[in-house]
C-alpha cells in the first residue's frame, strides 16, 4: 500500500513538472488572446459602432444574457490554430516569415583536434552537408590536408544524427591511443557535448564523434504533418483508399454501426423507460439494473463483447446498443415522470382514457427529454464506435487511424481525428435541428 | 357511461350536484394523520355558481379534487344528477390555475381535445371550436401554439377547452390566480358572461376575497384543521356583475360590508392557526 502511494506521488511530481514547464506557453497563448482582443476593440472603435439593446446595458459583467459568443473571436481562434500548426510544421500555406525556425539544412564545417598518445595534437576539418528528407546528395569534396589528422566529410539527413569514424583516414587512430580532445576549439569528452552553430557534437563511448544537426523549432512531419499534407492525404485516401479500403467505406461502416446500434437502443430503451415511468412493478424491476449499468462506461464492456461476439459487426452493434439503451431508458423515464400532473388530470376530465392519455399527453410531453437523451446517446455512441474500432475491427474510421499509427502515417491519423470531430459535430447539429423542428415547444412549458 | 345509470344508482336530488358528508383523512408515514375535510355537505342546483374561500390548509383544493374524481373520499360521497361519482369524467370539466394546456398542440387542437377524445368528427368539432374561440375572443389565434400566448390568453383557451366538452359541472381551481390585476378583472367578467350564457354549474376556488364576492352567487367560507364549512353566503353581486362594470359593483354598500366581514373572519382564522402553531412549537 505504501509502495503505491510512493509510486503515485512520483508520478504526480513528474506530471506537475510537465504542467509547470508548459505554463509559459499557456501564458503566451492567453497573451495572444488578450492582444487579439485589444486589437479587435481598436478596429471596432474605428468602425461605426453598433447600437443594439445589449450595447446600452451598463451592467454586463454577470449578466449572462449580455454574453454573446463573439464571431470575430471564433474566427481568429480557428485561424490562429492553423497558423500555429503551419508555423511549426513549415507549411507552404504560410508566408516564410511566419515559420518557426526550421532545422539546419545546408553545408557547414567544424574542426576536431586529435591528441595522439605522445601528446602531439593535430586538427582536421569535417565538411558537413545536412539535406532534407528524401534527397540523396553527393558527399562534399574533401580538401586534402597535410598533418596526421585528415579532413572528413559527413552527409546527414535533417532531424537525424550520424556517427563519424574520424580515424578511418587518419594517420593516428584510436587503436594507437589517439583521442579527440576538442571540437572547434572547445574541449570535449564523453560527458561534455559541444554546441556548434548548426548542431551538436558528442563523443561516444567508443571515441567516435556523433553529429546531430540543429533541429530548430519545427516539428518533424512524423510527429505533426503540415496542414496541406493532411489535406493531400484526405484527397488521396478518399480517391484511392488506404490499405485497400476507401475512406467512404471506413466512414460508412462507422456510421452504419452508430445508427443501427442507436436505433436498436432507442427502440428498446424508450419503451423500457415508459414502462419504468408508468408502472411501479417495472420501475422496481429495472431500477437496479439500469442504475447499475448506467455508470459502467460502454468502453469497459468491449473485452466482454469481443469474447462473446467476436470482432465482427454483431459485437459492435451490441456494444452501441448497450451504450444507447440506458441513456434512452433514463431519458424516457424522466420524460414520463416529468409530466405535469395537472395536464394528466385535465386530460382525464376532458374524457380521455388511459390509451388516449398515453398517446396524446404522455408521449408528446416526454419528447423533449427523449430528444435530449438521444443527443447524449448519439455522442456516446460515436465515441464508443471509434474506441471499439481502435481495439478491434476490419473497417471503420477508428480502424483506419490505428492502422495508420502503426505505420507512423501521422497525416492519416490527424485526418481521421479531424473527420471524427467533424462527423460528431455534424451529428449533434442534425439532432439539434431535428429537436427545433420536431419539438418546438421544448423549454416553453 | 354512468350518466343516466340504472335505477339503483339514483340517489339524492335528480339534477345538480350533491356533496354528502364528505371527510378526507390523510395518513402520514410517521403514524399521525391530517384531517383535510370533516363532514362537508352541500347541495348545488343546476346553474349555480359557488365560490369557495378560505385560508390555506382549509381543504378547498382537496374538496375540488374529490368532486373532480382525482381523490376518493375516506367518507361520504358525491352525487351528480342522481348518480354517484367515481373517478374523473367528461361530465365534470376542470380549469386549472396554469400548466394544464398541451404545449404541443395549437390553440384549436387544445380546444377540440375533448370532442376529439369522444371521437366527434372534425367537421362537427370545428364549429364548436370556432364558436367558443369567438366567445373568449381568440378567433385570430386559432393556429397559434399555446406557448406563444400570454397568461391571460392561455386561461381563455383553458376555459374554451373546458366548455367545448359541454360538461355538467365546471370546477375551477384558482383559474385566475396567476394573472395580473387588470387581466384578472377582464377574465372575471368573462367567467360571469360564460356562466350566464351556458347555465353551467360552477365551483370556483379562489384566494381573492374580491373574486369570491364578485363571482360567487353562493359563497362558502371554509375553516382549517379540520377542513370544514364555516359560513355560507348568498350574494347578489354575480347577477349584478353580468354585463356591468365590476368596479361599480364593488362600490355597492353591501359589497364593502360583506367584504369586511369575510376579511375579518379569515384574519381571525389565520391568527388562530398562528397561535396554535406557536403553542405546539
Amino acid at each position: 500500500m505504501g509502495q503505491i502511494f510512493t509510486d503515485l506521488g512520483g508520478e504526480l511530481i513528474t506530471l506537475l513538472i510537465s504542467v509547470i514547464s508548459a505554463l509559459p506557453y499557456l501564458i503566451l497563448y492567453v497573451g495572444l488572446i488578450l492582444a487579439a482582443y485589444f486589437l479587435y476593440m481598436q478596429v471596432k472603435r474605428r468602425l461605426s459602432p453598433v447600437r443594439d439593446y445589449t450595447s446600452l446595458k451598463t451592467v454586463t459583467f454577470g449578466d449572462e444574457s449580455a454574453v454573446i459568443s463573439n464571431k470575430a473571436a471564433s474566427v481568429i481562434s480557428i485561424v490562429l490554430i492553423f497558423v500555429i500548426w503551419g508555423a511549426f510544421t513549415g507549411s507552404a500555406l504560410l508566408p516564410k516569415f511566419l515559420h518557426a525556425p526550421g532545422p539546419f539544412v545546408g553545408e557547414a564545417s567544424f574542426t576536431y583536434t586529435v591528441e595522439a598518445e605522445g601528446g602531439q595534437t593535430a586538427d582536421a576539418t569535417v565538411s558537413v552537408l545536412v539535406h532534407e528528407v528524401g534527397e540523396k546528395p553527393e558527399t562534399p569534396v574533401v580538401i586534402e590536408n597535410s598533418g596526421s589528422a585528415k579532413n572528413d566529410a559527413l552527409v546527414v539527413q535533417a532531424y537525424r544524427s550520424k556517427l563519424l569514424r574520424w580515424d578511418a583516414n587518419d594517420e593516428v587512430t584510436r587503436k594507437d591511443g589517439a583521442k579527440i580532445v576538442a571540437v572547434d576549439g572547445q574541449p570535449i569528452d564523453r560527458d561534455t557535448d559541444v554546441e556548434i552553430g548548426f548542431g551538436r557534437v558528442a563523443l561516444t563511448d567508443k571515441g567516435t564523434l556523433n553529429f546531430e544537426p540543429a533541429k530548430g523549432w519545427q516539428m518533424e512531419s512524423i510527429w505533426l504533418p503540415a496542414p496541406e499534407s493532411v489535406w493531400k492525404r484526405l484527397i488521396s485516401v478518399s480517391q484511392d483508399g488506404y490499405q485497400n479500403v476507401t475512406l467512404a467505406e471506413h466512414l460508412s461502416y462507422s456510421l452504419f454501426r452508430v445508427i443501427v446500434g442507436f436505433a436498436l437502443g432507442a427502440a428498446v430503451g424508450i419503451p423500457l423507460g415508459y414502462a419504468m415511468g408508468l408502472s411501479n412493478w417495472f420501475r422496481g424491476w429495472f431500477d437496479p439494473i439500469v442504475e447499475f449499468m448506467r455508470p459502467v462506461p460502454p468502453l469497459a464492456l468491449i473485452p466482454l463483447v469481443i469474447i462473446w461476439a467476436g470482432i465482427g459487426e454483431q459485437g459492435k452493434i451490441i456494444l452501441l446498443f448497450l451504450a444507447a439503451l440506458w441513456i434512452m431508458a433514463i431519458g424516457a423515464r424522466s420524460g414520463v415522470s416529468g409530466v405535469n400532473i395537472t395536464k394528466v388530470h385535465a386530460a382525464y376530465s376532458l374524457g380521455a382514457n388511459k390509451r388516449q392519455i398515453l398517446r396524446h399527453v404522455i408521449i408528446p410531453n416526454s419528447l423533449p427529454e427523449i430528444f435530449t437523451a438521444a443527443r447524449v446517446a448519439m455522442g456516446v455512441c460515436w465515441g464508443t464506435v471509434v474506441a471499439a474500432e481502435l481495439v478491434a475491427a476490419e473497417k471503420g474510421v477508428g480502424k483506419m487511424i490505428v492502422a495508420a499509427s502503426k505505420f507512423q502515417d501521422t497525416d492519416i491519423v490527424l485526418m481521421g481525428i479531424i473527420l471524427i470531430g467533424i462527423i460528431g459535430f455534424g451529428i449533434d447539429m442534425l439532432m439539434r435541428w431535428g429537436e427545433k423542428y420536431l419539438v418546438p415547444w421544448k423549454g416553453k412549458a | 357511461m354512468r350518466r343516466g345509470g340504472d335505477a339503483q344508482c339514483q340517489i339524492g336530488t335528480m339534477t345538480g350536484l350533491s356533496i354528502q358528508n364528505l371527510s378526507m383523512r390523510f395518513d402520514l408515514p410517521n403514524g399521525s394523520h391530517v384531517q383535510a375535510l370533516k363532514d362537508v355537505s352541500l347541495d348545488l342546483q343546476q346553474g349555480e355558481l359557488l365560490s369557495v374561500l378560505g385560508p390555506s390548509g382549509c381543504g378547498k383544493t382537496t374538496l375540488l379534487n374529490i368532486v373532480a374524481g382525482f381523490l376518493a373520499p375516506t367518507e361520504g360521497q358525491i352525487v351528480l344528477n342522481g348518480h354517484q361519482v367515481h373517478g374523473p369524467d367528461a361530465e365534470r370539466g376542470m380549469v386549472f390555475q396554469k400548466g394544464a394546456l398541451f404545449e404541443w398542440m395549437s390553440v384549436r387542437d387544445n380546444v377540440r381535445f375533448g370532442p376529439d377524445m369522444k371521437g366527434m368528427p372534425k367537421s362537427e368539432s370545428a364549429e364548436i371550436v370556432d364558436h367558443l374561440l369567438d366567445v373568449v375572443g381568440l378567433q385570430d389565434f386559432k393556429e397559434k401554439m399555446v406557448y406563444e400566448l400570454s397568461g391571460g390568453m392561455q386561461q381563455r383557451v383553458a376555459l374554451a377547452r373546458c366548455l367545448a366538452n359541454d360538461p355538467d359541472v365546471i370546477l375551477m381551481d384558482e383559474p385566475l390566480g396567476a394573472l395580473d390585476a387588470l387581466t384578472r378583472e377582464k377574465m372575471q367578467s368573462l367567467v360571469l358572461k360564460l356562466w350566464k350564457e351556458t347555465g353551467k354549474t360552477i365551483i370556483l376556488i379562489t384566494h381573492s376575497v374580491d373574486e369570491a364576492l364578485l363571482l360567487g352567487e353562493r359563497l362558502l367560507v371554509m375553516a382549517p384543521r379540520p377542513g370544514r364549512i364555516h359560513k355560507e353566503y348568498r350574494l347578489p353581486f354575480a347577477d349584478m356583475g353580468v354585463g356591468a362594470d365590476l368596479r361599480e359593483v364593488k362600490e355597492h354598500p353591501d359589497y364593502t360590508k360583506t367584504r369586511e366581514e369575510i376579511l375579518n373572519m379569515i384574519w381571525n382564522m389565520e391568527e388562530e392557526i398562528m397561535g396554535r402553531t406557536e403553542e405546539s412549537a
